[in-house]
C-alpha cells in the first residue's frame, strides 16, 4: 500500500479525457487532516479501479514530493483558499528556508486573456512539433529582429562601397548574411538552454519552451548556415564567405562561451558586429578597404555605449545566471568604456571625409546626434543609474540607422573608372 | 550551503515511467523509493506515444520532461534516454542550489546593509525596505566572483553533455530512419531486456 512521508495533499493533479484536451489542469484543493487525506487518496484510487482507461498511476500521488517539500524544513496549513489555481509558495513560520524565485503576484482581478494565457503557459505540452507554428519558432529561433538588423547593416556596407550597384550582387550577398545571421543565432540558443530559462528575457525561447528539439535546432542552423556560406563563397566572392564563416565561429565558439569566463566577451561581441558592414563592403569591391574597416569600426564603437546601457539594467539576471558583463564585475569600467566609444564615433565620423568614405559635410551634419550621444554617455558615467542607462540604450538604437543613413547621403561620389586614370582619387580637397 | 555538486551523480532514470508498458493491467502501484519518485506528479496518458514537456519548475526555471519509453526501445534509445534524464536531473541539482542560495545571499546582504544603516526590515507601511541598485550591485559582484569556478565548471559539463546528446539524437534519427527504409519493425520488446 502507498504509504506517504507527508500525508498532507497540497494540492491534485487532474487528468482530463483524451478527447482532444492535452493539458493538465491543477487544481488546488486543501485537504483539512490526515483522516481526510487518507480518504481522498482512497476516493482516488477507487476511482482509479473503476476508470481502467485512465491510466492514473503511483505518480498521481508523487505530486506530494514537491520538491520544495523535500528542501522546507516544515509544512504549514493554508490559511485560505488561493486566487490562482497554481500552487505557490508554503507559509513558513520563520520566513527564511525556500524563497520563490518567481513573485507572487498581486491579489487583483486580472483580465481573462492574461490569465488564461497564464494557466496555457503552466499546462504540460507535448513534446511534439506543430508544422503550423514553425514559421515563427525559426523566427525566434534565428532572432529575426536581430538578423534584420545585421543585414541592414551589410547593406549599408555595400551601399557606401564605390563601385556601380550591382543588384545581383547585392542579393545575394543580403541572403547570405541573413543565412548566416540565422545559423549563428540558432547555434548560440542551442548552447544557452539553462542559462535562458532563467533569465527573465530569454525564458520563451523556442528551446527553452521545448517547441522544437536539439537535434532539430541544430540541424535548422546546419541548414541555413551551408547554404549561406556557399552563397557567399560562390555568388558573391570568397573574401565575403570567408569573413561569414568567420562571423559565425566567432559568435558561437567565441562570444557564446565567453559570456561566462571572462568580460571580454563584449569586445569579441563588438567586433561581431562589425563585421557585416565590412562583408557588405567586400561584397561589392571584393577587397578589404579602409573604407570597409571604418564601417566596421563605426558598429565596434557603437555596440558599447549600446550594450553597457542594456546590460546596466540587468545586472541582477546576469549575476544570478553566472554571466560576467562588465556592469557586474566592473561597473565603473563599463560606464568609463561607453563613454569613451560614444564620443569615439564623433572621431570616426571625421574619418569618413579623409578615407574618401564621405564628404566632408557628413562628419558636419552627424555632429548632432554625435554630441548627444556622448552627453547621454557622459550623464551615465557620471550618475550610473537605471533612468540614464536606459536613456542612453534607447538612444543608440535610432542613432545607428540615422548614421548609417547620414553617411550614405553623405557618400563620396567617385568618378568613373576611365577618368580615374587621368585624375587619381586624393584626398577631398576640401579638407 | 554550496554544494559541489557538479559531479554527476547516480543516475535516477531507471523508475520514471511505469506507465507505458501496459495493456489493460490493473493500476500499477509499484513500490518504489520516494527518492526515485516523480518530482513533478504529473502522468500523460498511456495512449500518448510523446514525451511531455511542463512548466517551468519553480526552483530551477527549468522545465521538466516526461520521456516516453516506446515499446521496443532499442539500446540506443535506452541510451539516450537516460542521459536526457540523468542531465535534466543534474542541471535541476545545479540551478535550484543556484537560485537558491543566491535569494538567500541576497536577503542577507539586504539585511545586513539595512542593520549597518540603523533602519529595521520593514517599513512603516509594513513593506520590505529595498537598497539601491548600485548597493545590490556589491552584492551582484560578489556572488559572481565568489562562484566563478562552479560556474565554469557546469560550462563545461554542459556543452559536453548536450553535444553528446544531440550525437546520439542524431544517430537515433538515422538509425529509425534507416530501418523505416529497409522496411525493418521493431523487434518484438522481450528479447530486448527491461529497461529499469
Amino acid at each position: 500500500m502507498y504509504k506517504t512521508p507527508c500525508s498532507r495533499l497540497t494540492g491534485v493533479w487532474k487528468c482530463l479525457l483524451r478527447d482532444g484536451l492535452l493539458g493538465v489542469s491543477v487544481q488546488q484543493r486543501l485537504i483539512a487532516n490526515a483522516s481526510r487525506s487518507h480518504m481522498s487518496v482512497r476516493s482516488l484510487i477507487q476511482l482509479c479501479r473503476k476508470n481502467q482507461t485512465e491510466w492514473i498511476t503511483f505518480q498521481h500521488f508523487c505530486f506530494l514530493k514537491r520538491q520544495y517539500v523535500k528542501s522546507s524544513s516544515g509544512l504549514c496549513q493554508r490559511a485560505g483558499p488561493k486566487q490562482e489555481p497554481v500552487a505557490s509558495v508554503l507559509d513558513d513560520p520563520d520566513d527564511s528556508v525556500v524563497s520563490q524565485v518567481q513573485q507572487i503576484p498581486a491579489l487583483k482581478p486580472e483580465p481573462e486573456a492574461a490569465r488564461a494565457a497564464r494557466l496555457e503557459a503552466r499546462q504540460w505540452k507535448e513534446l511534439k512539433v506543430e508544422y503550423s507554428d514553425l514559421p515563427g519558432i525559426y523566427a525566434r529561433l534565428s532572432k529575426i529582429k536581430l538578423t534584420a538588423l545585421v543585414v541592414t547593416t551589410a547593406a549599408a556596407g555595400f551601399a557606401m562601397a564605390p563601385v556601380p550597384f550591382d543588384p545581383v550582387t547585392f542579393l545575394m550577398a543580403s541572403v547570405g548574411t541573413c543565412l548566416s545571421s540565422c545559423t549563428a543565432n540558432s547555434i548560440n540558443q542551442y548552447f544557452e538552454v539553462p542559462f535562458d530559462s532563467n533569465m527573465n528575457r530569454t525564458k520563451n525561447r523556442p528551446l527553452v519552451r521545448g517547441q522544437i528539439s536539439p537535434l532539430h535546432a541544430v540541424s535548422f542552423a546546419l541548414a541555413c548556415g551551408i547554404p549561406g556560406v556557399t552563397l557567399l563563397t560562390l555568388g558573391v566572392n570568397p573574401l565575403t564567405g570567408f569573413l561569414g564563416a568567420l562571423n559565425i565561429f566567432l559568435y558561437t565558439c567565441c562570444y557564446t562561451p565567453l559570456k561566462r569566463l571572462s568580460i571580454a566577451n563584449t569586445w569579441v561581441g563588438a567586433v561581431v558586429g562589425a563585421i557585416p558592414p565590412v562583408m557588405g563592403w567586400t561584397a561589392a569591391t571584393g577587397s578589404l578597404d579602409p573604407g570597409a574597416l571604418l564601417l566596421g569600426a563605426f558598429l565596434f564603437s557603437w555596440q558599447f555605449p549600446h550594450f553597457n546601457a542594456l546590460s546596466w539594467n540587468l545586472r541582477e539576471d546576469y549575476s544570478r545566471g553566472g554571466y560576467r558583463m562588465m556592469s557586474v564585475t566592473h561597473p565603473s569600467l563599463c560606464k568609463r568604456v561607453a563613454l569613451r566609444h560614444s564620443v569615439g564615433l564623433i572621431g570616426l565620423s571625421a574619418l569618413g571625409p579623409v578615407l574618401d568614405v564621405t564628404t566632408w559635410t557628413f562628419p558636419l551634419v552627424s555632429l548632432p546626434i554625435n554630441l548627444y550621444i556622448s552627453y547621454l554617455a557622459f550623464r551615465f558615467y557620471h550618475n550610473g543609474d537605471r533612468q540614464n542607462a536606459r536613456k542612453l540604450f534607447f538612444c543608440s538604437l535610432w542613432h545607428l540607422p540615422m548614421l548609417l543613413l547620414l553617411a550614405l547621403t553623405c557618400k563620396k561620389r567617385h568618378v568613373p573608372q576611365d577618368e580615374a586614370a587621368v585624375a587619381p582619387s586624393t584626398p577631398s580637397l576640401a579638407l | 550551503l554550496v554544494h559541489s555538486k557538479d559531479s554527476k551523480k547516480d543516475s535516477k532514470t531507471a523508475t520514471r515511467s511505469p506507465t507505458k508498458h501496459h495493456t489493460g493491467e490493473t493500476i500499477p502501484l509499484i513500490r518504489r523509493d520516494p527518492s526515485h519518485c516523480q518530482r513533478t506528479g504529473f502522468s500523460p496518458a498511456a495512449a500518448s506515444k510523446c514525451d511531455w514537456i511542463g512548466p517551468p519548475d519553480r526552483l530551477s526555471n527549468l522545465r521538466p520532461i516526461i520521456y516516453h519509453i516506446p515499446e521496443n526501445e532499442t539500446p540506443l534509445e535506452r541510451t539516450l534516454r537516460h542521459l536526457r534524464q540523468d542531465t535534466e536531473d543534474w542541471s535541476h541539482e545545479f540551478w535550484t542550489n543556484q537560485n537558491f542560495t543566491f535569494s538567500k545571499e541576497k536577503e542577507e546582504h539586504v539585511r545586513s546593509q539595512l542593520s549597518s544603516k540603523g533602519l529595521s526590515e520593514r517599513d512603516d507601511d509594513g513593506r520590505k525596505r529595498t537598497l539601491s541598485s548600485e548597493e545590490m550591485a556589491v552584492f551582484y559582484k560578489h556572488f559572481l566572483d565568489k562562484n566563478m569556478t562552479r560556474h565554469a565548471s557546469y560550462n563545461r559539463e554542459w556543452y559536453g553533455r548536450n553535444f553528446t546528446i544531440t550525437l546520439l539524437m542524431a544517430r537515433v534519427a538515422l538509425h529509425n530512419t534507416w530501418r523505416t527504409l529497409t522496411g525493418q519493425t521493431r523487434g518484438t520488446g522481450r528479447e530486448k531486456g527491461k529497461s529499469t
